[in-house]
C-alpha cells in the first residue's frame, strides 16, 4: 500500500495535475452556486475536456470539479436559501438564519472548515478501508435500505418542535406524495399525471427546492415587509464578511466533524444513497447528540447545526468513490457521470484497479486531499466579498433570487410548464410558510420517497408480501432498532419538559 | 366566529388527501401485478391514508398555539404583481428569447418593488443577463434557447 501511495503522491504532485485540481475547484465553485447546475452538469461539462489528458489527470479534474461544485451549491444555501443540489439542502437549515443574523461570513467560513476537515478525513478513511469497505457497501440489501430511510426521516424532530409535529408529518406525507408523481420505475405505469406529458418524468428536486425554498422565501419577504438585508445593514460590511471563528464556536466544530465525516463516509460508500442522506443524518443524528440549550439552537442558525451537514455531504464524495473505483458501482449520479467518463478512458474499474492502474486508483486518492486544500485556499480569502451579496439591497435581491431559481428551471427543462408549475408550489409553500408548516421535511420526505418506495418495494416482493423482512437481516434490525431508540428518546426528553 | 386558519389548512390538506387516496385507487396497473404484494398503487395507498390520518388528528386536537396572521399587515399588492411578472416571463421565455424577457422581467420587478434607480436598474438587467448569458452559453457551453438573437444573428 505504501508503494501505491507513493506512486499516487508522485501522480497528483506533478505541477499539471495540481493545476487541474485548481481548475476543477474553481470552476466547480463557480457552477455549484448557479442554482439548477450542480457537480453532475459540472462534471458532464467537464468531459469532453478531460479526454485531452491521461486518465488520471481527467480523474482529477472530474474529482476537483466535484469538490468545488459541492462546496458552491453551500454558498448558495448559505446565502439564498436556494440549494442547487440535494446535499446542500440540510446545509440551508442552519446556514441560512446564520447569514440573516448579520453573519454571512462566519456561516461560509464554518461550511468551508467543515467541507475541509470532512473531505480530509473521509480521504484519509479512504485510504485504509477502500478496499474492505466494498464489501461492506455490497452487504447492502433493500430492507437495510429501507430502514436506512427510516432513519433518515427522523432528521425531521429537529422540525417539529412546540407542537409542531403533526404539521411536520403532514409536511412529510406532501413530500411523498410530489415524489410520487410520475412514471413508475419499475412498470413504467403513469400515476398522478392526468394525462399531462410534462409530468411523466416526475417532478424535478431542484424544481421543488427552489419553489419550496428560494422562492418562496422571496415571495414570503416581500408579504411580510421584511427585509432580508436588515441584520446585513446593521453590521458593517467587514463583520458581515468576518471569517473569524471563536474558540466556543471551534469547540463545537471539533465534536462535530469527526463524527458527521465518519457518517457521512460511510454513507457515501453505499450505492444509490450519497450526500444527500448523509446530510440529513449527519444533521439529525447531531441534533440528538447536543446539549439540550444547543439542540434549541437547531433550524435557528446552530454551529452545530451547520457544520455537521457540510462535513457529512464533503465526506460522503468520497466514500462514494469507494463502490466506484473497487466495484465499478456509481454510489450517485455524479459517480456514475464519472464511471462513464473512465471507460471512455478504456479503464475497467473493479478489485483490481489498485493493482492494474495503481496510479489511477491512488493519485485520485490523493488528489482528494490536495483538492480539499486548495479549495479551502481558493475560497477563505474569497468569502468576505461573495458575503457581500446580502449587503444587496432587497428590491435588487429579491428579483435576482427569483431570476437565478426560474434559469435553474429553464436550463434544465426548456418548458413553460415547469414554471408555472414552480410558481405554483411557490406560492402554496408561501401560504403554508404563513402558517408555520415546515419546509425541510417536506424537501426530506421528496428526496427520500423514490428510494424508500424502491426498496419497500424489493423487500416486500422478495418476502412475498410478508413485513418479516424488517426483522430477518441483523443488519436492517440494528438500523431500526436505532430509530426506534431516537423517536422514543425524543418523546421521552419531549415528556420530561413538560412534566 | 374566530376561525382557526390551520385548522383550515388541515382540513384543505384531508380532502387533498382523500383525493389522492381515489386517485391512488384508480391507478392502472398490469393484469399480471394486481394481487403482486407490491405494485405502482401500493405506495400512494399508504401515503393517502397517512395523509388523512395526520390531517385528521390535526383536525381534531385542540390547537392552544395557534398562529395568527394579521393579514392587513400583509403585502398582498406587490406579492401579487411579482407573481404575474413571473407568470408572464414563463409564458414568453421560449417565444421570445432568453436574453430580452429575462432584462424586461428584472427591470420591472426592480420597478415594482419601488425602485426608482434608472441607470442602475438598466445595468443590473440587460447587461447582466448579457453576461450571464455569455458565462453560461459562451464559456459553460450551456445551450439557452433565444430566438430572438438568433434572428437578429448574435447568437449561433
Amino acid at each position: 500500500m505504501i508503494e501505491g501511495i507513493l506512486i499516487g503522491l508522485t501522480t497528483a504532485l506533478t505541477l499539471q495535475n495540481i493545476f487541474m485540481v485548481m481548475i476543477g475547484c474553481f470552476f466547480g465553485t463557480i457552477i455549484g452556486m448557479l442554482p439548477g447546475l450542480g457537480p453532475m452538469t459540472a462534471i458532464a461539462l467537464m468531459i469532453p475536456i478531460t479526454y485531452g489528458f491521461d486518465p488520471a489527470t481527467g480523474l482529477i479534474l472530474m474529482a476537483g470539479v466535484y469538490y468545488g461544485a459541492v462546496f458552491g451549491g453551500s454558498t448558495s444555501s448559505i446565502l439564498l436559501n436556494a440549494p442547487g443540489v440535494p446535499g446542500t439542502v440540510a446545509t440551508s437549515f442552519d446556514g441560512y438564519p446564520m447569514a440573516q443574523q448579520g453573519k454571512a461570513g462566519k456561516a461560509l467560513a464554518i461550511a468551508a472548515w467543515s467541507s475541509f476537515a470532512g473531505g480530509t478525513l473521509s480521504a484519509i478513511y479512504l485510504l485504509f478501508m477502500a478496499p474492505s469497505l466494498s464489501k461492506v457497501s455490497l452487504s447492502f440489501r433493500s430492507p437495510d435500505y429501507f430502514a436506512l430511510m427510516i432513519l433518515g426521516l427522523t432528521a425531521i424532530a429537529a422540525f417539529s418542535s412546540k407542537g409542531q409535529f403533526l404539521k411536520a408529518m403532514m409536511m412529510v406525507v406532501l413530500g411523498l406524495m410530489l415524489a410520487s408523481v410520475g412514471q413508475d420505475s419499475l412498470s413504467d405505469i403513469t400515476r398522478f399525471t392526468f394525462d399531462n406529458m410534462n409530468l411523466t418524468d416526475g417532478i424535478s428536486f431542484v424544481l421543488v427546492v427552489m419553489a419550496t425554498f428560494a422562492m418562496s422565501e422571496a415571495l414570503t419577504i416581500i408579504l411580510k415587509r421584511n427585509d432580508p438585508t436588515s441584520a446585513a445593514k446593521q453590521v458593517s460590511l467587514t463583520e458581515l464578511g468576518s471569517i473569524k471563528i471563536n474558540k466556543e464556536e471551534r469547540v463545537k466544530m471539533y465534536k462535530t466533524i469527526p463524527r458527521s465525516s465518519l457518517i457521512g463516509f460511510l454513507i457515501g460508500v453505499l450505492p444509490g444513497a450519497g450526500a444527500t442522506i448523509a446530510s440529513f443524518l449527519a444533521y439529525g443524528m447531531e441534533r440528538n447528540l447536543v446539549r439540550d440549550e444547543e439542540k434549541e439552537k437547531f433550524g435557528k442558525g446552530s454551529v452545530n447545526g451547520l457544520s455537521a451537514p457540510e462535513t457529512a455531504n464533503n465526506a460522503a464524495c468520497s466514500g462514494s468513490f469507494v463502490p466506484m473505483l473497487t466495484l465499478g458501482i456509481p454510489g450517485s449520479g455524479t459517480t456514475a457521470v464519472m464511471l462513464g467518463a473512465l471507460l471512455g478512458f478504456g479503464i475497467q474499474p473493479g478489485p483490481r484497479l489498485y493493482m492494474t492502474n495503481p496510479e489511477i486508483f491512488w493519485s485520485v486518492i490523493m488528489s482528494m486531499y490536495i483538492g480539499m486544500v486548495i479549495l479551502l485556499i481558493l475560497n477563505l480569502p474569497l468569502i468576505p466579498y461573495i458575503a457581500r451579496i446580502l449587503a444587496v439591497p432587497k428590491n435588487y435581491l429579491i428579483p435576482l433570487i427569483l431570476f437565478f431559481s426560474i434559469t435553474g428551471i429553464y436550463v434544465m427543462s426548456f418548458n413553460n410548464f415547469d414554471i408555472y408549475l414552480m410558481i405554483g408550489i411557490a406560492i402554496v409553500a408561501t401560504f403554508l410558510r404563513l402558517y408555520d408548516f415546515p419546509m425541510p421535511p417536506l424537501i426530506l420526505a421528496f428526496v427520500l420517497g423514490g428510494l424508500m418506495e424502491e426498496n419497500l418495494r424489493r423487500s416486500l416482493l422478495l418476502s412475498n408480501g410478508s413485513w418479516e423482512f424488517l426483522w430477518d437481516r441483523t443488519l436492517t434490525i440494528c438500523i431500526l432498532v436505532t430509530t426506534i431508540l431516537i423517536v422514543f428518546w425524543q418523546i421521552y426528553k419531549t415528556l420530561k419538559k413538560r412534566i | 366566529m374566530n376561525i382557526n386558519t390551520t385548522k383550515i389548512i388541515s382540513l384543505l390538506f384531508f380532502i387533498f388527501s382523500a383525493f389522492y387516496l381515489y386517485t391512488a385507487y384508480q391507478i392502472q396497473v398490469f393484469a399480471f401485478d394486481e394481487n403482486a404484494p407490491f405494485n405502482a398503487r401500493t405506495f400512494p395507498i399508504y401515503l393517502g391514508y397517512a395523509g388523512l390520518f395526520f390531517s385528521g388528528l390535526k383536525l381534531i386536537l385542540p390547537d392552544p398555539d395557534s398562529i395568527k396572521v394579521e393579514h392587513k399587515t400583509l403585502e398582498y399588492k406587490k406579492t401579487g404583481i411579482l407573481i404575474l411578472i413571473a407568470i408572464i416571463y414563463g409564458a414568453t421565455i421560449l417565444k421570445v428569447g432568453y436574453f430580452l424577457t429575462t432584462s424586461l422581467f428584472l427591470f420591472a420587478s426592480y420597478y415594482f418593488l419601488g425602485e426608482r434607480r434608472w441607470i442602475l436598474m438598466f445595468l443590473l438587467s440587460f447587461p447582466f443577463v448579457a453576461a450571464f448569458m455569455y458565462l453560461l452559453h459562451g464559456i459553460l457551453d450551456i445551450y439557452l434557447r433565444d430566438p430572438l438573437l438568433k434572428y437578429i444573428g448574435v447568437m449561433g
